[in-house]
């Protein structure tokens, strides 16, 4: 833990609410609307804190602790990344896969409350959040064993520091291809389009969205924060991937990364409005695709 | 390792994957232009000098493979008025696993095969994964057009194949293969047509029914 790695951490913290705006806003701007400000987040969130929650009779203390449950494992597996391209605020040799399983925890206890309401539409999101989580875990395993292979550290903050700039100079079209499959990741981790849609108002079609409906006030913003950070995190570790900083000030770098996340958040924005989301029975053919493209970099690799 | 000749020879597979996993005739048909058009610029990458050998076989390779059969196989399309959904036999979630399957086998096996030189590490095993995953688009899919678009992919990784020993292999005889590639979709396309004129579809496997 260095401060500069902390001060990173909180920059992130007070940023992440901005992306889903950032994306919202590009999606406007290039369908020619004016769009909700990019802070709207922020203001939505202060408004929850304010509110109280309804809360279910028949839910249980799962459906209460779920919120700051998920919230926690989002910040726990933001912890082990150096967001300052250097060292992370924790971690030790296989924290990959404390990673992994933290963001599987957070989905996890999310689908645990989706549940705990007895609505049959939280039911149908909740199987399919799992269902494509199915998918998702090995495209990410793939990533991750990829990142390993060139890299040889079985850690983040090793992986995403000087090994990978070595890395990127023995040869970059593999981790071209391993970011490529981790920004699909974040698509369907971040539930935006093309796996799930933020924006739509129909319980049938909902994926995230369904599964929070029942959680009002402090609990809805919990989850609306853990999910900007969710998406924060995956976002990092893109631009980790395919920006290594070394050899770059602390500050500089923060600043890189920073950037980064903006343009991260705007081609999401960008893929939102030139696609529409795909069939149901279609995402899993892409978060496949993903886990072959992952795969095939790990193959590059292995030799 | 060259930059440029890998990188294409990774975008050869990564249009391979796209021609298995894709749901769409034109983007199956699309990926295997663009492979074709890879395959052609691969020649003047890999060899050191410019030759008129080269140059002469990459310019018949993009002419034939990356313009001539896939605008030949969109004419087929039209004319055939055939639905543009690929129609797979196995899912394409399992046409993609099986994709990676082949790529991991023939990267597994290509280090094993007793070539007399090898020329580009990553071209042997590319080759082989573009026949295997050829011969998967081949066998798994419904359309005789499709088959098609297979038979294509199978023949490029034959090329890439053949690449290896690009200074061995005479002008005349590659020519000559891509003589045969060209009569042999010809060949096909009009098969493709008389299969339509007969069933009203391209489902290949109604031939099954046809019995003397």
């Amino acid at each position: 833990m260095t401060p500069s790695s902390v001060a990173t951490l909180g920059l992130v913290l007070l940023a992440a609410p901005a992306l889903p705006g950032i994306a919202g806003r590009t999606k406007s701007f290039l369908t020619g609307r004016r769009g909700a400000p990019v802070l709207q987040l922020y203001r939505d969130l202060a408004k929850l804190a304010r509110k109280g929650a309804v809360l279910s009779e028949t839910t249980t203390a799962v459906f209460r602790a779920a919120p700051l449950v998920g919230l926690l494992t989002s910040l726990l597996a933001a912890l082990l990344l150096p967001f300052d391209g250097r060292s992370p605020v924790a971690g030790f040799s296989g924290d990959l896969l404390l990673f992994a399983g933290l963001l599987a925890l957070g989905r996890f206890v999310l689908v645990l409350a989706a549940l705990d309401t007895g609505s049959s539409f939280e039911g149908m999101g909740a199987s399919r959040e799992a269902g494509f989580a199915a998918f998702t875990e090995p495209a990410l395993f793939l990533c991750l064993l990829a990142l390993v292979l060139a890299t040889g550290e079985l850690s983040l903050g090793g992986i995403l520091g000087t090994p990978l700039a070595v890395a990127w100079s023995a040869g970059g079209p593999p981790l071209v291809m391993v970011g490529i499959a981790l920004f699909i990741i974040l698509l369907a981790e971040g539930s935006r389009v093309p796996v799930d849609d933020p924006a739509t108002h129909l319980e049938l079609t909902m994926i995230h969205e369904v599964m929070v409906l029942d959680h009002s006030g402090p609990d809805l913003g919990l989850i609306l924060y853990g999910g900007a950070l969710k998406l924060a995190v995956f976002a990092a570790l893109v631009v980790g991937v395919m920006v290594p900083r070394t050899g770059v000030s602390a500050p500089v770098s923060a600043a890189i990364l920073l950037a980064g996340l903006v343009v991260v958040a705007v081609v999401v924005g960008l893929v939102e409005s030139v696609m529409a989301r795909l069939r149901l029975d279609r995402v899993p053919q892409l978060l496949v695709a993903a886990s072959a493209l992952a795969a095939f970099a790990a193959i590059l690799l292995l030799r | 390792m060259p930059g440029i000749e890998a990188t294409l020879l990774l975008l050869v597979v990564l249009t391979s994957f796209l021609a298995l996993g894709t749901g769409r005739l034109s983007t199956c048909i699309r990926a295997v232009a663009l492979q074709g058009l890879l395959l052609g610029l691969l020649p003047v990458t890999l060899q050191a000098g410019w030759s008129v050998h080269g140059v002469a076989l990459a310019a018949g390779t993009i002419a034939v493979k990356g313009v001539l059969l896939p605008r030949f196989l969109f004419w087929a399309i039209r004319e055939a008025s055939i639905r543009r959904e690929v129609e797979p036999r196995v899912g394409f979630v399992a046409s993609l696993l099986l994709g990676a399957i082949a790529l991991a086998v023939s990267f597994a096996i290509a280090g094993r095969l007793p070539l007399p030189e090898r020329s580009g590490d990553l071209l042997v095993p590319v080759a082989l994964a573009t026949v295997m995953m050829g011969l998967v688009v081949l066998t798994t899919r419904r359309k005789a057009i499709n088959q098609v678009v297979g038979y294509l992919m199978l023949e490029n990784g034959i090329y890439l194949f053949g690449l290896t020993q690009a200074e061995r292999v005479p002008f005349l005889v590659e020519v000559g293969v891509l003589l045969d590639i060209f009569v042999a979709v010809f060949v096909m396309g009009i098969v493709v047509f008389h299969i339509n004129r007969e069933f009203d579809s391209l489902d290949a496997t109604r031939l099954d029914a046809l019995i003397e």
